[in-house]
C-alpha cells in the first residue's frame, strides 16, 4: 500500500509540479509583470543582508548548477568522479557549497525574524520559500554526510530517473530503494518547482543577462521618426 | 552630425527664495504613497551643507557617475558590466535608509484620546515604515534647512574641498556667514548612468523630448540605478520593490503645462525649454578634462537657427513644433546666449540638462560707508570679495572652472548695475558703460537678461512643444491592451509581488 502510493508520488507529482510552474510562471510573467522582482531589502538593511543573500546566493547557484550539470552529462560526471582525489575535489567543494547556502539562509532567516524594518516587508510567503529552501539545504548536507559520493551515485541512479520523468515514462525503481532524506529531498525539490511561480523565486527567471551585451544607452521613440516627418499638419 | 530634442531645464539661484513649495507641489503629486514618503524627487537644499542623500556629492562614499579609463572610455564607478555579477546579490554602493532618513507622521489620534492629566499632551512621532514610536528622530526632509556655518553639516559639504583654508575660515566667520539654496530634481541626462546601469534595461530616455523614465514593468530591484545616478535621483521603492524617478511631470508637458515643481515656484526661478544637441559628440564631450567639460557641454547645443542644423533635426525624425519651441527657448539664452547658466557637477560625466545661474545674492555696499561703491574696479573686485567663494560656486557649478563662473557673476551684477542706474540713478552712466564692455555684454543683452530674469510670463518662461500623442506608435496600437488600465497603464495595482 504504501509502496504504490510512493510510487504514485514519484510519478505523478512531478508533472503536477512541472505544469504549475510552467503555466504559473508564464501566466504570471504576461499578466502581472510588474510582480516580477527580486524585492530586494537591502535598502532598510545592510549588513546582515551581505552576511546572508552573498554565501547563501553563492552557495545555493554552485549547487544547483551541479545538480543541473550531473541532470546534462552524468556519464562526464562519473568519469571526472573515477580518480579518487577528483571525487574528493567534487565532494568537498559541492559540501562547502551547501554549508555557505545554510549558513547564508540562516542569517537571512534571523534578519527577517528581527529587525522591524525587513519584518514589515515579509510575506507569508517569503517564509515559507526561506523554510523550504533551508530544509532542502538541510537534506541536501544529511545525505551528504551520511551517504557518501552523492555526486557519482546521483549521476547513475538519479539522474536516469528525472530523464524517465523528462520523456514522459517515469520509471521509479531508482528512487524507491533510496534512503528517506533523498526521498525527501526530492518530494521538496519538486514541492518547490511547484511552489515557484507563486513566491519570489521568479526572479531566478528574469536575471539580466542581455545586459552584458546591451549598448550602455536606451532610447525609446513614442512616436515613429520616420512617418512624422512624412506627414502634414 | 545626430540631431535631437532635449527638454533643458534652467534654475536661476539668484531668484531661489528657499520657500519648498517645488518640493511640496512635487510629493502632493507623486510620492504620497507607501514606500515613496522618503523620496523627494524635488528637494531644495543649503548650501554650503550636506545635502540629500546626507553627502551625495562625495562620490567616494557613493561611487555614482562615469570615471575614465586609461584607454580613453567611459565606465560607470558604481556597477560596469565586469561587477554587476559580483554586485548584484549585495550592491555595496547603495545607500540605505540611514542616508536618507526614516520617515515618520505623527499619533495625532492621542492629542485627542488621551484621557485628562495634568502634562500637556503629545503626539509622539511614530516610523512609517514600522508604525513604532521612534523616540529620538535623527534625521529628516531638509534636515540641515538654512544652517550655514553648522560644523555638523556646512562644514562637512564635499564641495569645500576645492576652497582654500583661509577662505573657508572667512566663509565661516560669523560675520559673513552666507548661503544660498540649492533646488534639485533629475537632471534628464544626456549620458545618464541610471539608464546605463540598468541591468534589465528598465530605463530609457525618450527620443521626442529626452525625458529619462523608468519602466516599474521592466524594473526588478537590482537597484544598480541607485547607486550609478551620481545626482541620487533615483529612489527605491522598498514596499513594492521597484525603483522610481523624477518624470519631469511628463503627462503635464504632454498637455503643455509646465511639471508642477516649475509651474509652482514662488521665486519664479525655473525656466523650461527645448534645446537641440548633437548626440553624436556625447561620448566626446564627456570623455573632457574636467574643467573642460561645462564648456564642452555647451559646444553640444547647437543653434536652433541654423538651416543646417534644422535640416538635420528634420531628417532625424524631429517635429517642427520642437524645433520651434526650441528657437522660442529661454534655457538656449541662458546657456548659449548670455552663458550665465552652468551645469551642476559636471564633472559626474553624466551631462545634466538641468542648468544653473550662479547666484549674486550678497549686497554690494560696503560695510564701513554704507553706500554703493562707484568704480568699475572696486565692483567687479566685490565678485572677487563675494561671501560666497567663486573657488566654492566652480567646485558645485562648472568641474572647478573659476573663470566661467566668475564671467557669469560678472555680467549679472553689470545688468544689475545698469538697472540701478536706471532706477536708482547712483552710479554713473560711464562706470555702467564701463562694466558691461568689461562684462562681454551690451546694454541690449543686458535689458534682455533683466526682463528674462524679472519679468518674464509664464509663457516666457516655459516654452513646451505640442507632445504629439496622436502620433504615439501605441496609440495605433491594440486598444483593448490599454482598455480598463488604471493611471498610467497599470492594469493592476502596481503592489509589491509575492
Ligand atoms: C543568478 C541568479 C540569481 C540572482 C541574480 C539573484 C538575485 C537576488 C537578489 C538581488 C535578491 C534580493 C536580495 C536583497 O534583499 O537585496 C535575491 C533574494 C533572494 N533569492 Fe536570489 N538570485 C538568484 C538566484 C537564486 C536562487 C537559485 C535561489 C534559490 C533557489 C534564490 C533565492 C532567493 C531568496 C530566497 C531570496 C530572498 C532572501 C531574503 O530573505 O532576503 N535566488 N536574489
Ligand atoms: S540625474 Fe540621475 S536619474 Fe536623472 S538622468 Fe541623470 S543619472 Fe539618471
Ligand atoms: S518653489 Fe522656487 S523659490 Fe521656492 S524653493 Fe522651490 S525653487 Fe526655490
Amino acid at each position: 500500500m504504501l509502496d504504490t502510493m510512493m510510487k504514485l508520488f514519484f510519478a505523478v507529482l512531478p508533472y503536477v509540479a512541472l505544469m504549475t510552474f510552467f503555466l504559473g510562471t508564464i501566466y504570471r510573467y504576461r499578466a502581472r509583470t510588474f510582480s516580477y522582482s527580486s524585492l530586494s531589502s537591502q535598502f532598510l538593511e545592510n549588513r546582515q543582508q551581505f552576511w546572508g543573500s552573498v554565501p547563501f546566493h553563492y552557495g545555493i547557484l554552485f549547487v544547483l548548477a551541479g545538480h543541473i550539470v550531473g541532470f546534462l552529462v552524468p556519464r562526464s560526471i562519473l568519469w571526472w568522479n573515477s580518480v579518487p582525489l577528483r571525487l574528493y575535489i567534487l565532494e568537498t567543494s559541492a559540501f562547502i557549497g551547501g554549508l555557505c547556502a545554510l549558513t547564508g539562509i540562516i542569517i537571512l532567516m534571523y534578519r527577517r525574524l528581527t529587525n522591524s524594518k525587513v519584518a514589515k516587508v515579509t510575506s507569508p510567503m517569503d517564509w515559507i520559500v526561506l523554510a523550504m529552501l533551508a530544509a532542502q539545504i538541510g537534506t541536501g548536507l544529511y545525505t551528504a554526510i551520511f551517504h557518501n559520493w552523492g555526486s557519482s551515485w546521483y549521476s547513475a541512479s538519479l539522474v536516469p530517473y528525472l530523464w524517465s520523468i523528462a520523456t514522459f515514462s517515469p520509471d521509479t525503481a531508482a528512487v524507491m530503494v533510496m534512503p528517506w532524506a533523498v526521498k525527501f529531498h526530492i518530494w521538496g525539490a519538486f514541492a518547490l518547482i511547484a511552489l515557484f511561480p507563486f513566491t519570489r523565486l521568479v526572479h531566478i527567471l528574469v536575471i539580466p543577462n542581455p545586459y552584458l551585451w546591451r549598448k550602455p544607452q536606451v532610447v525609446i521613440w513614442n512616436w515613429d521618426r520616420h512617418t512624422i516627418r512624412q506627414r502634414d499638419y | 552630425m545626430d540631431v535631437r530634442a532635449q527638454v533643458t531645464t534652467v534654475f536661476h539661484l539668484d531668484k531661489c527664495i528657499g520657500c519648498h513649495t517645488c518640493s511640496i507641489a512635487c510629493k502632493n503629486i507623486w510620492t504620497d504613497r507607501e514606500g515613496t514618503e522618503y523620496m523627494w524627487w524635488n528637494n531644495v537644499e543649503t548650501k554650503p551643507g550636506t545635502g540629500y542623500p546626507t553627502k551625495w556629492e562625495d562620490q567616494s562614499k557613493y561611487n555614482g557617475g562615469w570615471e575614465r579609463t586609461k584607454n580613453g572610455k567611459l565606465r560607470l564607478k558604481s556597477t560596469s558590466k565586469k561587477s554587476i555579477p559580483f554586485n548584484i546579490f549585495h550592491n555595496p554602493n547603495l545607500p540605505t535608509l540611514d542616508d536618507y532618513y526614516e520617515p515618520w507622521t505623527y499619533k495625532y489620534e492621542d492629542l485627542f484620546n488621551a484621557p485628562e492629566q495634568s502634562s500637556q499632551v503629545t503626539a509622539m512621532p511614530k516610523s512609517l515604515i514600522t508604525g513604532e514610536i521612534i523616540e529620538h528622530i535623527k534625521s529628516g526632509p531638509n534636515w540641515d534647512d538654512d544652517l550655514s556655518g553648522s560644523p555638523i553639516y556646512a562644514e562637512n559639504d564635499p564641495n569645500l574641498s576645492a576652497v582654500s583654508d583661509d577662505i573657508r575660515k572667512q566663509m565661516f566667520a560669523v560675520e559673513r556667514l552666507a548661503f544660498f539654496y540649492f533646488p534639485r530634481i533629475c537632471n534628464h541626462c544626456l549620458n545618464p548612468a541610471c539608464v546605463a546601469s540598468c541591468p534589465s534595461g528598465a530605463l530609457y530616455k525618450r527620443g521626442e523630448d529626452g525625458i529619462v523614465l523608468l519602466n516599474q514593468e521592466r524594473c526588478r530591484a537590482w537597484r544598480s540605478c541607485i547607486s550609478a545616478c551620481p545626482y541620487k535621483k533615483t529612489y527605491y521603492n522598498w514596499s513594492t520593490g521597484k525603483s522610481e524617478k523624477c518624470i519631469l511631470c511628463f503627462p503635464r508637458i504632454e498637455s503643455g503645462q509646465a511639471p508642477a515643481c516649475m509651474h509652482s515656484c514662488v521665486g519664479r526661478i525655473r525656466y523650461i525649454g527645448m534645446t537641440l544637441y548633437d548626440a553624436d559628440r556625447i561620448v566626446e564631450v564627456a570623455n573632457l578634462d574636467d574643467n573642460q567639460l561645462a564648456e564642452g557641454m555647451r559646444s553640444l547645443i547647437l543653434d536652433p537657427r541654423d538651416p543646417e542644423v534644422i535640416e538635420a533635426a528634420q531628417r532625424n525624425g524631429v517635429h517642427d513644433s520642437v524645433i520651434e519651441a526650441a528657437q522660442n527657448s529661454p534655457s538656449y539664452k541662458f546657456i548659449k546666449t548670455w552663458k550665465l547658466a552652468l551645469p551642476p557637477h559636471p564633472e559626474f560625466r553624466t551631462l545634466p540638462m538641468l542648468w544653473y545661474v550662479p547666484p549674486l545674492s550678497p549686497v554690494l555696499a560696503s560695510l564701513d560707508t554704507g553706500k554703493v561703491s562707484n568704480s568699475t574696479d572696486e565692483l567687479f573686485e566685490s565678485v572677487e570679495k563675494f561671501r560666497m567663494p567663486i573657488s566654492y560656486l566652480a567646485n558645485l557649478l562648472s568641474g572647478g572652472n573659476e573663470g566661467l563662473i566668475r564671467y557669469s557673476l560678472k555680467k549679472m551684477l553689470a545688468v544689475r548695475m545698469l538697472q540701478r542706474h536706471k532706477t536708482v540713478g547712483d552710479i554713473e552712466r560711464g562706470t555702467v558703460d564701463k562694466m558691461l564692455k568689461e562684462a562681454d555684454t551690451t546694454e541690449r543683452e543686458a535689458t534682455e537678461i533683466y526682463r528674462l530674469t524679472s519679468l518674464a510670463t509664464f509663457d516666457e518662461r516655459f516654452s513646451i512643444p505640442p507632445a504629439h500623442r496622436e502620433e504615439a506608435i501605441e496609440s495605433v496600437g491594440v486598444v483593448q491592451e490599454h482598455k480598463a488600465s488604471a493611471g498610467f497603464g497599470f492594469k493592476f495595482a502596481p503592489r509589491r509581488g509575492l
